[in-house]
Parts: structure tokens; sequence; C-alpha cells
């Protein structure tokens, strides 16, 4: 069985890839069929992923090497902790989308569907590659071919605006592309190796200078996906593309990819005590913080829905990036697990403003008066992920943000303590509001009772109870807290007996 | 076996004869005779590759049994096998491309086209495989007199942008010839095995040290490195799509051969590097090509233009390889002659075939394509993905290797133009992408066609849609190779680089 497994990571890659393929030969032809290979391709992904938690919590590292692409680099697949637990959320989540997107993409009618889903499914691929990298090369390899593929997805819309963003978006992309191949050449030519070790391989012999350069590329390389500021600007606009894209991609698998690449950086190539050493750590940490606060603030002065989500996904994903730059047990378990709590709270959002975009035309915050009249579900989910966002206990984010609190008392930096305590009053001043304005003013344009339809209610949901699950019993569903905690006995040797 | 290094150029010669007299009589007969020609010299080269690095000995042969040095030696080494597999299997595909490329761009003139071909490609080959400097002369001069033939059947504008390529060749070639008589009359002998051994005594010989300054000055003028490029943007505007295609890719690269061949193999350890500062200047010439290649090509509407920049900047990458003169970074340059010849000969015969479907060569006019060349369009963004350097094509892993190269060298400069340069060169190549998969929309080509002046006087060939199979075969060849060249660069590095750049250690 293990050794089947250790196929499992290659076979998750290839799966949706394959669905990319048979996407378009499908066509508008047979509409039922192609969106059939993407729930197909989704589901097994997930499921292949999710056979290997138990081995992978257990201690086993599935794995191939693939074929030698330069000179002693594999392109090789190792599961370990970390790559699971962003393949879980991001797979799984991938499920709800698929059928969210049917829903979306024929309610409204939207142009060039089958480019949409065979890009959307490569996205995926790429997601999971990243994921499951073993060592830098790889792991680039798969985030220039996500950057490339999202491109198409972002200038759906295909009007003016889409291309001048597209454009924007590229420039971005590729930029952090070139910076994170310029780093690895750095790395390569200091150690002569690029496999994620946990605790990481440099060394202080490298000497400032280079440990410097090597962290300011990769902290643009990392920094643009996971919208730090002030390399942010690109993703509020993103939101362009349709809301399964903004919900799935740009909430999840893209600026995790970005995330999930400090995490690597910081726990598998500096390792968090040379990391702290050098003094990168509160860097990073100063950069997460300031752009928590900031993009908060900015998100309260935005009219648009999805614009204000977007700013408040970046500040989220900050909190993350400050969880990893404490560098303290604490905090890197709630940066762990706040990637999963944030991606089911942020997913809900974005469904949310999507069925609400779809079913009634409305785009602004200011046209919800009265909404929850005619789309009670909808708006409940919507309350749901605004409280659990801003931190209220029996959601998701609750457990994630009171490890990041403790981890900044741990590390006596209570700057960070404040910071997160702020962000949390701003979070619910700009999410709340717009619940109690659906259901507690009236408006003459709402009626009755009237939801989106199924493939976009039926996912809005489960992503809500998943949000709720996440607070109530955070290791109730696939074990997301374990595999969390293992991730920072990995890096930091610390080992949580009993969990929390 | 031993014949396979003359072998491969007879062929070609003894193609490029016989389909001349055949196509007096007849141009399909002619086409046969070039293109099995073509075709027989890449299975020759495939074999010699195969033998060579199997035995991992070089394969000699001394041409009419004249002992070297006295005669002319012939030597399929790693080296040489590698580049004249190259250049004979592009040599094919353009061959395959040709006759309908031909037949629409330049009604009546193919007769002439396919000797001169088959003798291009016969030039660049012996220039490779040719184990003698002053032979290599010759080889040089028959490529060049080919490549004048080929380009000077273009447009309007092809016979005057050719003769100041004659010219400018012809300058590149005399200075290579002066080298060669320096080197003859101070080491005694062409043969470059023989001058390899004798060299090392005269190395602080002034007359070798000229020697061997002229005869980089001449190749890096056929090479096209900056500032020695300016002949080149319009010789391949004008150009017709199949000599711009077998040019672009291999014809540079060749000269680059030759500089590489004379550093690696002829001169001494440490000549180009130590002795005269050869091996630094190219490189610091290449840096700024990269950027000034780059930064033009972003300015070009015309298609074909771009494509003549963007080659002024990509040919210095392999300049920029020979610069950092250390093995990883060798193997980037190296790599990327291969890389490049794919990408560049892809994006012509692309550009070839959207002429013969829309007329189309100006940027600005070009969109609404992916609508209709929808395949060809795919391949298109493939070669724009290798030119930008994104994995898993090619191009991302000489930039790689280029890198580390730099790394390894310490050539911090180096290693920030090769970071910028492909910015520049992602700007320039998504602009094109972008207006392929635009909708044709209400802005229609006619309004850009009237502020633009320049006009493309052919027309299309009905119908419309992707090009015929003999046009769009090679274009799925290349591309095919884009990818498998970057996915399985691990194995050329290893079975052939890795012995080449053994001269320069470690």
């Amino acid at each position: 069985m293990d050794q089947l497994l250790n196929w499992a990571p290659l076979l998750a890659i290839l799966v949706s890839a394959l669905a990319a393929v048979a996407i378009p030969l499908t066509g508008e032809r047979n509409r039922n069929l192609r969106e059939t290979w993407t729930i197909l391709a989704s589901i097994l992904k997930f499921g292949l992923v999710a056979s290997m938690i138990p081995g992978v919590l257990a201690g086993q590292r599935y794995g191939v090497e693939l074929l030698e692409i330069a000179p002693g680099i594999e392109l090789a697949l190792r599961v370990d902790p970390a790559g699971l637990l962003f393949a879980m959320s991001a797979s799984f989540l991938w499920i709800l989308t698929s059928f969210y997107a049917i829903g979306y993409m024929r309610g409204g009618k939207e142009r060039k569907q089958s480019r949409f889903f065979s890009m959307l499914a490569v996205c995926l691929s790429a997601t999971i590659g990243i994921c499951f990298s073993a060592n830098l090369l790889t792991f680039v390899l798969f985030y220039e071919i996500l950057s490339v593929a999202t491109y198409p997805l972002v200038i759906h819309a295909g009007s003016e605006k889409a291309y001048r963003i597209g454009r924007q978006y590229l420039v971005y992309a590729i930029t952090a592309g070139i910076a994170l191949v310029g780093g690895i050449a750095l790395i390569y030519g200091v150690t002569g190796t690029l496999d994620f070790v946990p605790g990481g391989f440099l060394d202080a012999g490298a000497g400032a200078p280079m440990l410097w350069t090597i962290f300011i590329l990769f902290a643009i390389g990392f920094g643009v996906k996971a919208g730090v500021m002030p390399l942010q600007s690109w993703l509020p606009n993103a939101m362009i593309a349709p809301t399964p894209v903004s919900a799935l991609l740009h909430a999840v698998a893209v600026v995790k990819a970005g995330v999930f690449g400090f995490v690597r950086l910081v726990g598998y190539v500096f390792g968090p005590e040379l990391f702290g050493d050098m003094g990168a750590a509160i860097v990073l940490a100063t950069f997460a913080g300031a752009t928590i606060v900031l993009a908060s603030l900015i998100a309260m002065t935005k009219d648009d829905l999805k614009a204000r989500l977007a700013y408040s996904t970046v500040g989220h994903l900050s909190y993350i990036v400050l969880g990893i730059a404490l560098l303290v047990p604490q905090a890197m378990l709630g940066a762990a697990f706040h990637m999963v709590t944030h991606a089911a709270m942020k997913i809900t959002l974005f469904f949310c403003a999507g069925a609400i975009y779809i079913h009634t035309g409305k785009k602004k915050v200011s046209q919800l008066d009265g909404i929850g009249r005619q789309m009670p579900i909808t708006m409940a989910a919507f309350g749901v992920g605004a409280v659990g966002l801003a931190g209220v206990p029996l959601v998701g984010g609750f457990v994630s943000k009171w490890y990041l609190a403790a981890g900044s008392v741990d590390a006596e930096l209570l700057i960070f303590l404040g910071v997160l305590l702020v962000s949390g009053l701003l979070n619910a001043a700009y999410l709340v509001p717009i619940v109690t304005r659906a259901f507690f003013r009236s408006s003459e344009e709402h009626p009755r009772f009237g939801e989106a339809s199924i493939f976009m209610v039926g996912p809005i949901v489960v992503t809500m109870l998943l949000s709720l699950l996440l607070g109530i019993h955070p290791d109730g569903i696939f074990g997301f807290f374990s595999v969390a905690e293992a991730i920072v006995e990995s890096v930091t040797g610390v080992s949580f007996s009993g969990g929390g | 076996m031993s014949q396979i290094p003359a072998l491969i150029p007879t062929l070609l010669l003894l193609a490029a004869l016989l389909s001349l007299l055949a196509g007096l009589k007849s141009q399909r007969a002619g086409y046969f005779l070039a293109l099995m020609g073509a075709g027989a010299s890449f299975l020759v080269s495939v074999l010699g590759l195969v033998e060579v690095v199997s035995s991992g000995q070089a394969i000699r042969y001394a041409m009419g049994g004249w002992i070297p040095p006295i005669g002319i030696e012939f030597v399929l080494d790693h080296l040489a096998a590698y580049m004249t597999t190259l250049i004979t299997f592009i040599g094919v595909v353009v061959f395959i491309y040709a006759p309908r490329s031909l037949h629409f761009e330049s009604p009546g003139k193919a007769t002439f086209a396919y000797p001169s071909m088959a003798l291009l490609i016969a030039g660049l080959a012996g220039m490779t495989l040719t184990g003698d400097v002053f032979n290599l002369y010759v080889f040089l001069e028959i490529a060049a007199l080919a490549a004048y033939a080929l380009l000077a059947i273009g447009e309007r504008g092809g016979p005057f942008a050719t003769l100041r390529y004659l010219l400018i060749g012809a300058a590149g070639g005399g200075f290579y010839l002066l080298g060669v008589g320096f080197l003859y009359f101070s080491a005694g002998t062409l043969n470059m095995a023989d001058l390899s051994g004798l060299l090392p005594e005269l190395m602080e010989n002034r007359a070798v040290m000229t020697a061997a300054a002229l005869m980089v000055v001449g190749l890096a003028l056929k090479m096209a490195l900056f500032p020695m490029h300016f002949w080149m943007p319009d010789v391949y505007h004008n150009a017709p799509t199949v000599a711009a295609g077998l040019i672009a890719p291999i014809m540079t690269k060749v000269s680059a051969y030759a500089i590489i061949r004379l550093f690696l193999d002829v001169f001494p350890p440490g000549f180009f590097t130590e002795t005269l500062p050869i091996t630094a200047t190219i490189g610091w010439l290449s840096a700024a090509g990269i950027l000034y290649g780059s930064i033009l090509a972003i300015a070009q509407h015309d298609y074909r233009r771009m494509l003549a920049y963007s080659s002024v900047g990509q040919i210095a990458y392999v300049g920029l390889g020979i610069g950092l003169a250390n093995p990883i970074g060798l193997i980037g340059g190296l790599l990327h002659i291969v890389n490049h010849a794919l990408m560049k000969g892809l994006l012509f015969l692309i550009g070839g075939a959207v002429r013969l479907r829309t007329g189309v060569t100006r940027i600005p006019d070009m969109k609404g394509l992916g609508r209709s060349m929808p395949w060809t369009m795919y391949a298109f963004v493939i070669g724009i993905l290798g030119m930008v350097g994104i994995p898993p094509t090619a191009g991302f892993f000489s930039k790689f290797y280029l890198l580390l190269g730099a790394v390894e060298a310490g050539a911090w400069i180096w290693f920030a133009v090769i970071i910028v340069s492909s910015l520049l060169s992602a700007v320039y190549f998504f602009r094109v992408t972008e207006m392929i998969f635009r909708d044709p929309g209400e802005d229609p080509a006619e309004t850009s066609r009237e502020e633009g002046g320049e006009k493309d006087e052919t027309t299309p060939d009905q119908p419309q849609g992707d090009p015929p199979a003999s046009m769009f075969i090679p274009i799925a060849i290349l591309a095919a190779g884009v990818i498998l060249v970057g996915v399985f660069n691990f194995v050329i590095i290893s079975a052939l680089l890795e012995r080449v750049v053994a001269p320069l250690g470690g």
C-alpha cells in the first residue's frame, strides 16, 4: 500500500492535467460531459490527497523522483505535512468550486467556458505540484506554470479593462517568478543543493550580504502572490476574473501558494534559527503587520463587495506570513491553521458575493440593503464567514487567531498582539455591517425569498459548515489540526502532545 | 563509420548540385532531391551522434587520404555532433515547410531556393565538422554565399539589405581569414589539433594574439554580436520566411560555435581568459546586447523586426555563456544554441504561416488570430513561453544555467542582466500574445494599416484557418521540441555538453 501511495502525489497532479485536456476536446457540444470531467477530476484529486493523510501523520513521506532535470537536481515530489495541509484545503475546495462554477458560469451565461474550466484545472495541477515539490527547482517550475495559467482566467471578461489588468498581473507574476529563479541560483551556488529540509539547509557561513540578497529575491517572489504590501496591488484588480476564480485562486490556491512559499522559505530553506538570527524575521513580520492594518483600513473604504473581500484577503494572508515570521511554535501553528480556516471562510464570502451577483446583478455593498430577506441562506453563510474572519469563537478563525496571538506573546512582540486585536475589530467593522444591512434594513427590491441555483447554494452551505466545524472541533475534519501540528513539530522540533 | 564526418557535408553538396540540375527540368524533382539530401544528412548526423556518445571517442576522417596536419581533417566530436544534428534537423524541418511558403512568398524562385538552402546547410555543417581553421573559412563563405542568394529573393528591400549584409559578411570573413594567415605564419599549421599542441609555446607571441583577436572579431560580426548586429534587422525583415527560418536559428549560432571551438580546443587554456581578455569582452558586449536587443524589440511593430531584435538579445545569451567561461555557464550558452534555434525557428515559421493565411506581418494587425488559427497559436504560445523562460520549456533551463554560471563567477552585473532581460522579453512577447487572443472586435485591421504606412502587398492565400499540413507539421515538431528539450535537457548535458566543457575543468 505504501509503495502504491508513493505515486499518489504524481497522480494527484496528473488527474487535473488530464481533465484540462479532456475539457476543451469535449467542448461546448456536450456541456454536461465536459463538466463531468471537472467534477470527476476534483473528487479523484481530493481522494488521492486524502489517502495520504494517515501515513503522513505517522511519519511517512511519500514521493517519487522522476528524472534528473538539471545537474544534481531531480524533478522530485515528496509529501510532508506542510504540503499536505495546503493540498488538502486546495483540493477539497476545488470540489466545491467545481459545482459552484457550473452554477455561476451557466447562470451568468459566461463566454469561453471550456477555456475557463480547462485553465482552472491546470491551475489546480500546478497548485498541487507546488504543495508536493521536494526541492526548490520543482517548486518554481509549478509556481511559474500557475502564474501563466492564471492569466487567461484574469482576462476572461475580454474587455479592455481586463486586458489592462492582465498585463499588470503578468508583470507582477513574471517579476516574481524571475526573482525566485535568481534566488534559487544563488542558493544553489552557495550550497550546491536545493532540497527542502525541515529546519532549513542554509547556514550563516554564506555571509550576511548573500543571505540578505537571497531573502529579498524570495520575498519579492513570494510576496507578490501573498499580497504583502507594497506588492499587493495586482490582487484587488484581479477580482475582474469570474467569481469562482476569485474564490478559489485569489483566496485559496494562487495567493496561498505565495504564503506557502514563505512556509518553505522560513521552515525548510533558511530554518527558523538562521532566519531569526540574521534579522530577516523581524523585517518580514513588520511588513506583514503593516499590511494587516493597512489592508483592513482600505477594505473599509471599498463599496465594491469583491474589492472589499480582496483587501480582506490581503490582510489575512499577512496574518499567515506574520505567524511564520514570528518563528515561535504557537505562532507557526496559528499560521498553518489559518491557511485552512481563512480558505474556508473567505471562499464562503466570495461564493456569497458571486451568488448575489449572478442572482441579482448587485456588486456593491450599498445595494445590499434588505437582501437577507431574499437570500437568507446566502447571507447567513456570509455572516458566519464575516464573524469568523473577525475572530469570534465557534468559527475557525478564532482558533487560528488564538494561536497567533499566543505566539506573539511568546515571541515577546506585543506590538503584533495589538495588530491582531486592532485588525479583528477592523474586520468586524468592514464585514459585519454588510450582514446587518442585509437583514435589518428593508428595501423594495428584495421582496420575497428566492435563492440562487442549488449548484451555488450547496457549496456555500458546505463551506459555511466547514468554517464552523473548524472552530468547534478543529481536528474533526480530515485531521487538519493534527497536520498543522505536524508541520510545526517537523520544523521546530517542538512537540504538541495531546494537541490543542 | 569513419566516413561520417565527411559524409554529412558531401551529401548536402551533392544534393545542392543535383537539385539545381534537376530543378531546371522539374521543380518538383529538384525539391525532392534537396529534401532527400537534407534528410539523409540528418540521419547520418544522428548516427554519428549515437556513435560518438556511445564510444566516447571523436570520429576523424582525413580528406583524400592526406594525413593531417598536411591534409584537411574532418572531426566529429561531441561538440560537432551536437551542432550538426541541430543544423541538419532544422534543415529538414524547414525543407518540409518550404514549398508552400516559397510558392506563396516568392513565386517562381523556388528552383534556385532549394539548392541554395542545401548549400547553406552544407556550409554550416562543414564549419562545425572541419578540423582545419582555413577550411572553416571556406565553408563559412559557402554558407554566406548561399545565404545571400536566399535572402535576395525576398521582397522589395531584400536585395539592398542583402547587399549590406554581403559587404559586412565579406568584412567578417576577411577579418577571420587575416587571422588565419597570422596564425599560419606563426605556427606553421592550420590543423586545429596540431595548433592546440603548438600554441602553448607561442602564448606570448604578438602575431598569435593578433590572429586570435582578428578571428574572433570576424566571427563576432557574423554572429551579430552587439554592436556588430546592425545588419540583422533589415535582413530578417525582408527575408522570405524559409531564409529567415534557416538563418536566424542556426547561422549566427554556428559563428558562435566557431568562437567556442577556438576558445576550448584550438587556443591553449587560459589564452582567451587571461592572456587576452577575449571572453570577458564578449561577455560584456553580450550583456549590453541582451539589454539593447530586448529594449528595441519592445519598440517594433513589425513581427519579423521584433524577432530580429530579439535575436540580437538571444544570441548574446550564448555570448554570455562564453563570457562566463566556467563549465556551468558555458553549458547554459551551449544549451541556448539549441533552445533558441528551436524557438526562433518556430516563431519565424509561424510568422510565415500567418502571412500565408492573412497577409499580416504587423503586430497590431494580429488581432483575432487565436480564433482563426487556433492550433498555430497554441504552438506560438509554447514558443513565447520558451522565449520568456517559463519552465518546463527549454528557455528556462539555459537561463537557469547562465544564472548559476554567473553566481559561480561572481558576475553580479551579468546576473542582473539575465534577470532584467527575462522581464523585457516577457513584455514584448506577451504583447503579441494578448493581441492574438483578442477578439477581432470593431477595431479592424484597416485603421492600423492606414496609419502604419508599411503595407504588405502580398494577398492572403485562401482558405482561412490553420496552415496546410506541410507547414503545420514543422511548426508542431518545433513546438514539441521546445518542451522536450526542456524536460530532457539534462540528458543532452550529461551525454554531450559535460564532455564539451571538460577543457574548462571542474
